[in-house]
């Protein structure tokens, strides 16, 4: 059992948790996820390794409530336990002093691009950081992005904050004013803003990472349900990944895979939201 | 009973095993075969010829006590009968439901030439019950010599050397990469072949008599290397199996339907998604749907599949379905053990011999909806032995299905061998290891099990751990330096 140490509500459905995981902690690095699994009856999941902290052995991660997993995550608070937690999985980011890179977080994707980030800024990158929401109440740690960029762009779709428009529009100026040569490009979000990011700076030919976010099982290349399609063949994203070059990927067939258990995941919403419900009102009767 | 001529022996019929119907069993999951009752039991042990030399010791790959054990089963002193099995083989609850064998043991029983061996899987199973439900035969530890040792891996070869080391005194930690230990016995080998609480009982019982630790979600090569495994310990043991999958070089892989024999086992088993949605790991079935193979892998998926579908069926209010397995050589050539294959038959299960896919196809959404398939024939004998499947010119075929999974052999995750400098690996990607002590090319690391073998049985898995241990507990105590 990992305990939770500690829980910050970003967003009405994006939230963070400090796990106890001193066994993922010490060898963690940007890049790298973890999957959890909350419970006897739960999934595993994976999710990517926001921050951490090999001293107090921590894990810090971060996601979204997009489904029962992630629901049922989030009604967990300090003090709770996940019953599994395993990490640090896929290969750790490839830092290095490139000149100058440009990091661009969508939604949930600014988790796991900040530690990516700071890493690259370390290391003596000009960091250009693009993050992005639907709109501002689901945009978080922009004041951290910030603390390591050299120049920060923020976008919501719906202009509630920052400028209105897509991750793509900063990232096509950048590239058409060609100021300076842009290194690489690394773009985590979701599968349909790194596709884009991917054509937009294919004619530019300027190398650019995507870290993908297939569904998975074990994580630890057992199963094969995680694999993507690429120039070369099918590779698995949880041991050949999660990073890939996003010029190679068959973004069709992976967005289409992601899509293939929505009839299920509806249902296992409804009946994990009957279950709670029915908990609630026994624990309420129970307490009168 | 009175004592019996070897000619009345004869004369006892193989006692059948207790199954429940095909047609209902085929929609649930409960063990299939019910396993024997005392008096059944000492019937069909009445059968043994107490052979001077026994043929079916010597086809045991561990050299089970069998003619010693059934001879106490006989005699209705069970508790010896375990101490008996347990000389040899510590897990007889999951290898009498297991191996195989028709191929081993039973193959050569003196009687299968004269009509039918003794059933001694059916009595090993019995023993094992017996055992799990009495604890006649404790595990005791000698005492604490102060080693310490590493276990990678919690399958059959593991959890075997675990065993064996903890009783000799050292202080052994396992290691695994799941959430739970067990290997294939849990995350392949459904329950209604082997039932879960079979082998947690067995690995529970093991890891409170002897203070064996074990540390799940512990990645060897991520969370924690085999280098820095062997600054902490004294020996390491891998046993770490070959759960890789391999899919098909063939056009149409990556569609939607398509999946991996593991991912299929491993989402109704490990992660129970029968019984989704109370757990909640979806499992996505069609109603036709085609396994690739003609292993233990291939029935095992099929008749999951077919058992899924009937879960569905009920939940949704419609037919079931159909599952075909789909085999490359002739019924002669299934290396699957013949009462899976035989059950999987008697399931309703719809086999295409001779047969192979060379295409799947898919609708406009991404999802599969055909296989090309072409039809072979036996050529000559290949190096294994087995006449050579080739392809009939012009004989191909399609057939609708909305499912493929793929059961072709699985290899060793190679995830292990990340920071092993030194741990030689074959071109297969299987670890170079002695088969009599286990030794790799690595100083103190020992292997065993299907990461040495390549995909095999659990009790070659079982034997691999045991000769480790005894090598390695030499080792440990200075007798066999490396
Ligand atoms: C390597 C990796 C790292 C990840 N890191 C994070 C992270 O840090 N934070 C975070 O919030 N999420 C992350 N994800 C995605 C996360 O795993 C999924 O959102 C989660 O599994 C959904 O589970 P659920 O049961 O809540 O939703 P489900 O019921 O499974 O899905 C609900 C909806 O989300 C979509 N969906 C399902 N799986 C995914 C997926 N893998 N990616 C995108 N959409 C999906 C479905 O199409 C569906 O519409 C990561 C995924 C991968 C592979
Ligand atoms: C579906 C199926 C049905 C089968 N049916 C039969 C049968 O009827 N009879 C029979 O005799 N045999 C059968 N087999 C084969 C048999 O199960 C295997 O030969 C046997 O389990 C091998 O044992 P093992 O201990 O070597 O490895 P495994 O059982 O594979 O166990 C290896 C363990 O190591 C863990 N691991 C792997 N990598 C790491 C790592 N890096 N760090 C930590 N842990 C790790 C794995 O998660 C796993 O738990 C079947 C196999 C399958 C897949
Ligand atoms: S998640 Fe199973 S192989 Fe990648």
């Amino acid at each position: 059992m990992y305990k939770i140490l500690e829980k910050q509500v970003l967003s009405d459905v994006i939230k963070l948790m400090v796990i106890e995981a001193p066994h993922i902690a010490q060898r963690a690095k940007a890049g790298q996820f973890t999957i959890v699994r909350i419970d006897e009856q739960a999934e595993r999941i994976p999710l990517t390794i926001a921050d951490y902290d090999s001293k107090a052995g921590t894990i810090t991660i971060i996601f979204q409530e997009v489904g029962q997993s992630t629901m049922h995550l989030g009604t967990l608070n300090v003090g709770d336990s996940i019953a599994s937690f395993a990490g640090p999985l896929g290969h750790p980011t490839e830092i290095e002093n490139y000149g100058t890179v440009i990091c661009m977080g969508g939604g949930v994707g600014i988790a796991p691009i900040y530690p990516i980030t700071r890493a690259l800024k370390q290391a003596g990158n000009k960091v250009i950081s693009i993050i992005a929401a639907r709109s501002k109440d689901l945009l978080f740690w922009e004041d951290k992005m910030r603390a390591v960029s050299d120049e920060i762009h923020v976008c919501t779709d719906d202009g509630s904050h920052g400028r209105k428009g897509l991750v793509t529009d900063p990232l096509k100026e950048i590239l058409e004013a060609k100021k300076e040569n842009i290194a690489k490009v690394w773009a985590i979000g979701p599968a349909i803003m790194m596709k884009f990011v991917s054509l937009t700076t294919k004619p530019f030919n300027v190398p650019t990472i995507v870290s993908l976010n297939t569904i998975m099982i074990d994580g630890t290349g057992m199963c094969g349900g995680c694999r993507v399609l690429l120039d070369e063949g099918a590779k698995f994203v949880c041991v050949d990944g999660p990073e890939f070059d996003g010029h190679k990927v068959d973004w069709n067939s992976l967005m289409s895979r992601l899509s293939y258990y929505r009839e299920e995941e509806k249902m296992a919403v409804e009946h994990w939201k009957e279950h709670k419900c029915k908990l609630d009102k026994e624990i309420a009767a129970g307490g009168k | 009973m009175a004592k019996l001529e070897p000619k009345e022996r004869m004369k006892i019929p193989r006692q059948p095993m207790p199954e429940q119907d095909p047609k209902i069993r085929n929609a649930n999951f409960e063990e299939v075969a019910l396993g024997y009752d005392e008096a059944t039991a000492r019937k069909e042990a009445e059968r043994c010829l107490q052979c001077k030399k026994p043929g079916c010791t010597v086809g045991c790959p561990v050299g089970v006590r069998i003619p010693e054990f059934i001879l106490a089963v006989r005699e209705g002193n069970l508790p010896k009968a375990v101490e008996e099995m347990k000389v040899k083989n510590n897990l007889p609850a999951i290898c009498g439901r297991v191996c195989p064998q028709e191929v081993q043991c039973e193959g050569k029983c003196i009687l299968t030439k004269k009509g039918k061996s003794v059933a001694i899987g059916r009595l090993e199973r019995f023993v094992g019950d017996y055992e799990l439900a009495h604890r006649t035969c404790p595990l005791t530890a000698a005492p604490a010599t102060g080693k310490k040792i590493a276990v990678v891996g919690t399958g059959p070869a593991g959890l075997t050397c675990a065993v064996d080391l903890a009783r000799e005194g050292h202080k052994v930690t396992m290691f695994e990469s799941l959430h739970g230990p067990g290997g294939v016995l849990v995350y392949g080998i459904p329950e209604f072949r082997l039932p879960k609480k079979v082998v947690f009982g067995e690995i529970d019982y093991a890891v409170e008599c002897l203070g064996i630790q074990v540390r799940n979600d512990h990645v060897i090569g991520r969370t924690i290397s085999l280098n820095e495994l062997l600054e902490q310990y004294d020996a390491v043991f891998l046993g770490t199996g070959a759960g890789l999958p391999s899919f098909m070089r063939i056009p149409g892989i990556n569609l939607n339907g398509v999946m991996s024999a593991n991912e299929f086992l491993t989402r109704v088993n490990l992660m129970k998604g029968y019984l989704f949605p109370n757990y909640s790991t979806p499992v996505k079935l069609g109603k036709k749907v085609a396994v690739v193979g003609g292993g233990n892998v291939a029935m095992d998926s099929a008749r999951c599949s077919k058992r899924m579908q009937a879960v569905q069926a009920k939940q949704t209010g419609t037919e079931p379905g159909e599952v075909h397995i789909i085999y490359r050589r002739s019924k002669e050539e299934v290396p699957a053990r013949a009462e899976e294959f035989h059950h999987a038959i008697e399931e309703g299960i719809i086999c295409d011999l001779l047969t192979n896919p060379v295409e799947i196809i898919g609708d406009e959404t991404g999802k599969v909806s055909k296989i090309r398939c072409i039809r072979m024939e036996l050529g000559e004998p290949d190096a294994s032995g087995r006449r050579k499947p080739v392809p009939i010119p012009g004989s191909e075929l399609e057939m609708e299905m909305d499912t493929v999974i793929m059961a072709l052999g699985t290899s060793p995750n190679p995830i292990v061998f990340v920071d092993a400098d030194g741990l030689e690996r074959t071109k297969h990607g299987t670890a170079v290891a002695d088969v009599e002590t286990g030794r790799t090319k690595k100083q103190r690391v020992w292997a065993g099990g299907d990461v040495v073998t390549g995909a095999a049985t659990v009790i070659s898995a079982m034997g691999a751990g045991k000769r480790a241990a005894a090598d390695m507990h030499k080792f440990l105590k200075g007798e066999a330096p490396w």
